[in-house]
């Protein structure tokens, strides 16, 4: 099963390496690693996907958890959260497929940020499902190049948020 | 006062209370060396190799239970430490290992002797540094010190660049150190605490399997009482031999691939297995499918990932083994109201059947020597009291078998890498540590000729371990693999020219002797035992004895064999094919 890991670590030279070196060593598989500063410059988060059976990622929690610069480690997969990769789709626009090419970053909601008389380069950002479905649309239309950012995931606060709001019930009725 | 890097490195080791530094200088680290030697309160050992200083400094923390510390070059001479580190980390030794660095602006100019050590040891240490500025020294050594000796212990490396060690500013040791990503659990859940209390109780064949980590937290004490308390019979690994003395009526000695019948038997018929700082290596559990059948498990250890990494566990108890051993004990005696549990238990009389039923034993040779009789005579001398180093191979095993360890902290040897090689090293550190006490490393001939250079190194600092080579020509433990499972073909398992270890030792100063018959080795242990100087003993023992029992690998820990084969027709025996095999090399 996929699950996508959330390391909080020290923001050190040398700590992405000792992540990702634990993972080659013990033959676990990194399909997915995004690497940015916290709102804490001292530390860094690292969202890693990774998939395994429990036994595996019992194992790749209590490793990571093990190395001395990781602070803390969730397994987002247990919880509610939200995630979001970005994709650049260079794409081959003949003048009879620009209406498509419209069409469908119309409706995937997606922005073009470059465009030559040849091509469009195209952004999309969301989940998985959604960056996939778009990418499969524009296929068929001939992608010329295709970069995809790691994915990068929250846990969703919504417990906390209820609290919040029963103690502060104006702010529910100002809804 | 302003002090520079080499100062800085010199009073926090002595701020550590480091009295002894194991190594061999170079280039990068001549400032240091130039501190060291104007100051006469911290010993430096010189050695040969470096790979020997890290195993003498590792032995050196298992005999003390303090730190051990060693220092060496850039490039080669960090490199070449790789081995110690390795082998440190599998055993969890806390030692810290400073290597020196290349200027700071040459770092990955491919310098000369530059070498990636912190990238190159990242997976077999604890922890590593790289002192990017002087001010982050004394921090850094306060921290490594901290990182190596607490909660698992395990190597932490601090790599210093040359001129970090030129640099100079206001030196300040700190008290305390706080990292934020570490926080080892000593004490252990109360709940799961009292659960694995009532299931020791409640047992009816339970078995004690402990560990190194029962040494390494000095919890010995805590397991002597829980045992006896409780009745409960103690099997040891490899690593943990000496956590529970070894002709205590419950001590079952080693279990797994070379324990005796009866303490595998007990463990595969256990119903209750409590494993303390042992995790559960392939060599002890055999086929993982087959282990340990018909129990429930408790496993303790300070390290969460060895609990469940290798096999199911039914309560896990985080925590160091003393805080949680003593905290077991005081539960178990409030549930058997105090009353210790003694007697023997059907359970013990089980026991007790399957070892006068196979006894671990030898046939001793009037002709030949056997290499068991040696361990055995050493043990008689010794009483279990000496500290005893091996290397690796079917020496290690029998000396496993046959001596039996009286305290913690006397048995080191390379458990978990399996290092030929170390014996001889480490018996030098824990001889620096305790210069009177008997140190005597049992190693085989090709173990031995893995670091003998330090035989310099013992003459120079006056280090007198009785070495005793059970010398049969061969890569034992290989050779016993390829006449079991590879039909006798003996592929390089052979040794043909070995030194004349009598003149050996003597070239360098030291006393050599040599036994060739069973009459001679008494003689030879009792001159050796008697001398102050370092004795070389040359046991030319039986090429072909094996190590029995043995369980083959990926089998089940009770399906052992206990002799050799009978030889087939189609096979020679393995005498009558080595001797054919000289007759064709001569003609």
């Amino acid at each position: 099963m996929e699950h996508i890991i959330s390391l909080l670590v020290e923001n050190k030279f040398g700590v992405l390496a000792r992540v990702a070196s634990l993972f080659s060593a013990r033959g676990f598989n990194i399909e997915s690693l995004s690497v940015g500063p916290t709102a804490d410059p001292t530390m860094s988060m690292i969202t890693i996907v990774t998939t395994g059976d429990d036994r595996i990622l019992e194992q790749v929690n209590k490793q990571l958890n093990k190395l001395i610069d990781v602070i803390k480690v969730v397994d987002l997969t247990e919880h509610a959260y939200v995630e979001r990769e970005t994709a650049l789709v260079k794409i081959h626009t003949r003048a009879e497929d620009r209406a498509e090419v419209f069409r469908i970053i119309e409706v995937f909601r997606a922005k073009i940020v470059d465009s030559t008389p040849g091509t469009y380069t195209v952004e999309i950002t969301g989940d998985r499902e959604k960056v996939e479905a778009f990418i499969n649309q524009l296929r068929p239309l001939g992608i010329k190049e295709l970069v995809r950012s790691g994915r990068i995931a929250i846990m969703r606060d919504e417990v906390k948020t209820a609290v919040d709001q029963r103690r502060r019930p104006h702010m529910v009725e100002a809804k | 006062m302003k002090l520079t890097g080499a100062e800085i490195f010199v009073e926090s080791l002595k701020r550590e209370g480091v009295k002894t530094v194991f190594g061999l200088p170079g280039g990068v680290v001549l400032k240091i060396f130039d501190v060291l030697y104007q100051d006469k309160d911290l010993d430096f050992v010189l050695v040969r190799h470096e790979q020997a200083a890290v195993h003498m400094a590792e032995a050196y923390a298992r005999a003390t239970g303090k730190v051990g510390v060693a220092l060496v070059t850039s490039g080669p001479g960090a490199t070449n430490t790789v081995t110690g580190l390795v082998n440190a980390h599998m055993d969890s030794c806390p030692i810290v290992l400073f290597t020196g660095q290349v200027v700071s602006s040459l770092i990955g100019n491919d310098a000369f002797q530059e070498a990636d050590i912190v990238g190159i040891s990242r997976s077999v240490t604890k922890h590593n540094y790289l002192v990017k500025d002087v001010s982050e020294l004394a921090t850094t050594i306060k921290e490594a010190f901290y990182l190596a000796g607490t909660g698992r212990p395990g190597p932490v490396l601090v790599d210093i660049p040359k001129d970090v060690t030129m640099a100079s500013m206001e030196f300040a040791y700190p008290d305390k150190v706080y990292i934020r990503g570490y926080n080892p659990t000593y004490e252990g859940n109360k709940w799961q605490i009292k659960q694995a209390a009532e299931a020791m109780a409640r047992a009816e064949r339970p078995v004690l399997y402990v560990g190194g980590g029962v040494i390494n937290s000095d919890a010995s004490e805590e397991l002597y009482g829980l045992a006896e308390l409780l009745n409960i019979p103690v099997t040891m690994t490899l690593m943990g031999l000496g956590a529970f003395p070894g002709t205590h009526p419950l001590s079952l000695g080693m279990l797994g691939m070379h324990g005796s019948h009866a303490t595998n038997m007990a463990v595969h018929h256990c119903d209750l297995l409590i494993a303390v700082g042992a995790r559960f290596d392939d060599r002890v559990t055999g086929k993982i499918s087959e282990f340990v059948p018909k129990a429930k498990i408790i496993h303790i250890d300070v390290d969460p990932t060895s609990i469940r990494k290798n096999i199911h566990v039914d309560i896990p108890i985080v925590g160091d083994a003393k805080p949680v051993l003593r905290d077991l004990l005081a539960q178990a005696t409030a549930i058997v109201g105090g009353k210790k549990r003694e007697g023997k238990t059907p359970w013990l009389q089980q026991i007790a059947a399957w070892q006068s039923e196979r006894p671990l034993a030898y046939k001793p040779d009037p002709k030949v020597i056997k290499p068991q009789f040696v361990i055995d005579m050493i043990y008689r001398r010794t009483h279990g009291e000496a500290i005893i180093t091996s290397d690796v191979g079917q020496h290690q095993m029998w000396t496993a078998q046959f001596y039996k360890f009286a305290k913690p902290r006397t048995w080191l040897n390379s458990g978990g890498l399996g290092t030929m090689g170390y014996g001889f090293p480490a018996a030098l550190g824990a001889q620096r540590a305790f210069p009177g006490q008997l140190v005597v490393c049992v190693t085989g001939d090709g173990s031995f000729q893995m670091n003998l250079q330090e035989l310099a190194t013992a003459m120079v600092y006056d280090l007198p371990v009785k070495v005793a080579i059970l010398n049969n020509g061969y890569h034992g433990m290989v050779r016993q693999w390829q006449q079991l499972f590879y039909q006798g073909h003996y592929s390089a398992s052979r040794l043909e020219g070995g030194p004349d270890y009598v003149k050996l030792a003597e070239a360098y100063g030291a006393v050599g002797l040599r036994a060739t018959e069973p009459h001679e080795v008494e003689e030879v242990l009792d001159e050796a035992f008697a001398s102050k100087k370092l004795v070389l003993m040359d046991f030319q023992v039986d090429p072909y004895e094996n190590c029995y029992p043995m369980v083959p690998a990926g089998g089940a820990i009770n399906q052992m064999v206990y002799e050799d084969p009978p030889t087939d027709a189609t096979r020679p025996a393995p005498a009558a094919q080595d001797a054919q095999k000289e007759s064709i090399s001569l003609a």
